[in-house]
């Protein structure tokens, strides 16, 4: 079992657990994930890991509360547990020194996972400047730790809500075009925005590197469903990857795939809690755990 | 009166019934068939059944007890050489081991070794778990398992029995490896049997710890240079699926059988939406390739819904890999083989979904490498068949996480650890491997034996070791 010791809403349905997890905390670097399970009925949920800390013995995930899963997950309280966390999963983001000016581009909830990769590359003596996306302001996460470990930030929200109006991509194009020289720009957000930042880099050659979140089973490379074509391969994003060069990244094929099981995900919504048609309280804790 | 030359039936369930339904198919002998079934063994002087059993079970033994109604004694017999009796006495290909050398089999059917060995298992897991706790001395020694499939539960029973803390690292949230994962509840019951039979091995005193991926969470060196373990068993089996390669096979409703199997059998997708875990099946599913992994991916989709199931197999009838009772139980469900078919693409439409599975009929060739006759492409005879989901069944590889982590310890070419053939020693000191992860794909029985006779290795090695 694994503690959740600290809950914090970030903005609405977007949450943030720091889950005692000693020896995931011990060995977990930047870019890499966690699968989590909730209870014995759960689904395996792949999570990139938001941040870790090595003393506490803790590790740090972020989710949207987005289907079945993720909501039971989001019941949970503080002092409560998760029955399974497996990690670290996945290859560690390439961090090395000297690397140049490498800019870091998070949307969403994307930008947790982008902090603990700004902050090593940071740690390593690189420039470090960092683009965050949102909706809309209230919506925006992690504004303070990204102006941490950045030597620049720039936050864009589609409404203009706050910073500049527009897209990552629109932010972009503005370093592009005022001459900045970019060494490398890491980019993780919703798939559509990872294809325009990949897009926006391709005519310039700027080594661009993506974080995949295909649909995943065990996350060890035993299953095979998180494949995705990457060039001429297929590869599979839990051991190969999950980050790869978005310049050879299938988006659109990406996309299809994960929309595998959206039939059966509106038909888990509109199951009825068997505890509900009883009559009794609805809940995280509820036996027939079919929420 | 002579004895019979056809073996007692075992009840079975309906085909037609038990193919919408999860339960076992096979529902053991009860008393009186297992001790008439006994007596039709011949007690030979020579017994030529154990040298078909990659663990020696005193075969004759065990059977003799049944003839003489200690059930009891009978199953503390089988247990002495075989640590799970009762998945071995379901799943292993007793047709191709013990079976096969019955001085029976040469005259009609063999004694129904692996039917008995259900039996008495059975019976005794169902009087409930009465295993003893070992008591190890101060000074005993760790040994760390990584994997709990057959082999490195096998090892680790039999490491426990000789005194040493045997901890089983296991990557998924379920110990039992192939047995939880790939082998469906209808040919394995889940927590009846494996569960059942992986308590009692707790209760000797094994630990397993689950969500510990080996390579990830730690290494083969750390568990021996900080934790304190003297000597490393690998049995990470075969847990890296092949796809064909060709054209379509990232579409949707396109699955490794791994990836089917396992949604189906260890996330319990049958039961969606009580489990969270999702499977698409449709009415139309291909599953290609001919072994038992295929015949249960195959029977799995029959029982998820599906209308119409084919096999598709690019050798003939004699060459399918699977076992016969379960290609028999197969066709009894009504899957239908296509054999001497060869898939050449997976079609499907603009929303990335699978419609289609193109194939080529293939004729048998001279003989191969593999001594069966090479399967040759009729030119100009490709046709479609519609599917709604593909079921890639053709093998697995290696997984490397262990490997590529652990300096020092040599893999062959196509990625498999290099262990000694009797000892499971590896070319790193105190590192031994055994099943699937050594041999390629095999069985839970071959991988069983390896444990065991890694076990005695490293049992053999720690001794030495410590003189």
């Amino acid at each position: 079992m694994f503690k959740i010791l600290k809950k914090q809403v970030l903005s609405p349905g977007v949450l943030l657990f720091d889950l005692e997890a000693p020896r995931i905390a011990k060995k977990a670097e930047p870019g890499q994930f966690v699968i989590l399970r909730v209870n014995d009925e759960g689904e395996r949920v792949p999570l990139t890991i938001a941040d870790f800390n090595r003393d506490k013995g803790t590790i740090t995930i972020i989710f949207q509360e987005v289907g079945a899963s993720t909501q039971l997950l989001g019941a949970l309280n503080e002092g409560e547990s998760i029955l399974d966390l497996v990690g670290p999963l996945g290859k560690k983001t390439h961090i090395e020194p000297d690397m140049g000016t490498i800019v870091c581009i998070g949307g969403g909830i994307g930008v947790a996972p982008v902090y603990p990769i700004a902050r090593g590359l940071k740690q390593a003596g690189n420039k470090v400047i960092s683009i965050m996306g949102a909706k809309s302001k209230e919506i925006l996460i992690f504004e303070d730790e990204m102006k941490a470990v950045s030597d620049e930030v720039y936050v864009t929200t589609d409404d203009g809500s706050y910073g500049i109006k527009g897209f990552v991509t629109t932010a972009l194009q503005q370093l592009i075009d005022k001459g900045v020289k970019i060494a490398e720009v890491i980019a993780i957000g919703p798939v559509v925005m990872m294809r325009s930042v990949a897009e926006a880099t391709r005519p310039y050659g700027i080594h661009t590197v993506v974080s995949l979140n295909p649909i995943m089973v065990d996350g060890t490379g035993m299953c095979g469903g998180c494949r995705v074509q990457i060039g001429n391969e297929s590869k599979f994003a839990c051991v190969d990857g999950p980050e790869f060069d978005a310049h050879q990244v299938d988006f659109k094929g990406l996309m299809m795939r994960q929309r595998t099981y959206k039939t059966q995900e509106a038909q888990e919504k509109d199951h009825v809690c068997r505890c509900e048609q009883q009559g009794l309280a609805k809940g995280a804790d509820c036996e027939c755990q079919s929420h | 009166m002579p004895i019979s030359l056809m073996k007692h039936k075992m009840p079975e369930q309906d085909p037609k019934i038990r193919a919408t339904n999860f339960e076992e198919v096979a529902m053991g002998y009860g008393e009186e068939d297992a001790v008439a079934e006994a007596n039709r063994c011949l007690n030979c002087k020579v017994p030529q059944c154990r040298k078909g059993c990659p663990v020696e079970v005193d075969i004759p033994g065990f059977i003799a007890k049944i003839k003489e109604k200690d059930f009891d004694g009978s199953i503390a017999l089988v247990k002495e050489a075989n640590s799970l009796p009762a998945i071995c006495g379901r799943v292993c290909p007793q047709e191709n081991q013990c079976e096969k050398y019955c001085v029976l089999a040469k005259r009609g059917e063999s004694v129904a070794i692996g039917r008995l060995e259900r039996f008495v298992a059975d019976r005794s897991l169902a009087q409930g778990d009465h295993t003893q706790p070992i008591v190890y001395a101060a000074d005993a020694q760790k040994v760390a398992v990584i994997g709990s499939g057959p082999a490195g539960l096998s090892a680790a029973g039999e490491l426990a029995k000789k005194g040493y803390k045997v901890t089983i690292f296991e990557a998924l949230h379920t110990a039992g490896g192939v047995l939880s994962y790939g082998i469906p509840e209808f040919r394995l019951p889940k927590d009846d049997i494996v569960k059942v039979e992986i308590d009692s091995l707790k209760k000797m005193g094994v630990e397993i710890e689950v969500n510990a991926v080996a390579g990830k969470l730690f290494t083969v060196d750390e568990l021996m240079d900080e934790d304190g373990f003297s000597a490393v068993f690998i049995s990470t089996g075969a847990g890296l699926p092949h796809f064909m390669g060709i054209e379509g096979e990232n579409f949707n409703g396109v699955y490794s059988a791994n990836e089917f199997l396992t949604r189906c059998n260890l996330m319990k997708a049958y039961q969606f939406p009580t489990h969270a875990t999702p499977i698409h099946v449709g009415n139309n599913v291909a599953v290609v390739g001919g072994g038992n992994v295929a015949m249960d991916a195959a029977r799995t989709s029959l029982r998820l819904g599906a209308e119409h199931v084919y096999i598709v197999y690019r050798r003939g009838e004699e060459e399918l890999p699977a076992r016969r009772e379960e290609i028999h139980h197969a066709k009894e469900e009504g899957i239908d083989f296509k054999l001497l078919h060869n898939p050449v693409a997976i079609l499907g439409d603009d929303q990335g979904w699978v419609k289609k599975l193109r194939c080529i009929k293939m004729e048998l060739g001279e003989p191969d490498a593999s001594g069966r006759r090479r399967p040759i492409e009729i030119p100009g005879s490709e046709f479609e068949i519609d599917v709604d989901t593909v079921v890639i069944a053709i093998g697995q590889g290696p997984n490397p996480l262990v490997q590529s982590t652990t300096p020092g310890m040599d893999t062959n070419k196509r990625g498999n650890i290099v262990a000694d053939e009797e000892t499971g020693a590896t070319t790193k000191a105190g590192v031994f491997a055994g099943g699937d992860i050594v041999t390629g794909a095999a069985t839970v029985i071959l991988a069983m034996g390896a444990g065991k006779k890694a076990a005695a290795a490293i049992d053999e090695y720690l001794k030495t070791k410590k003189q």
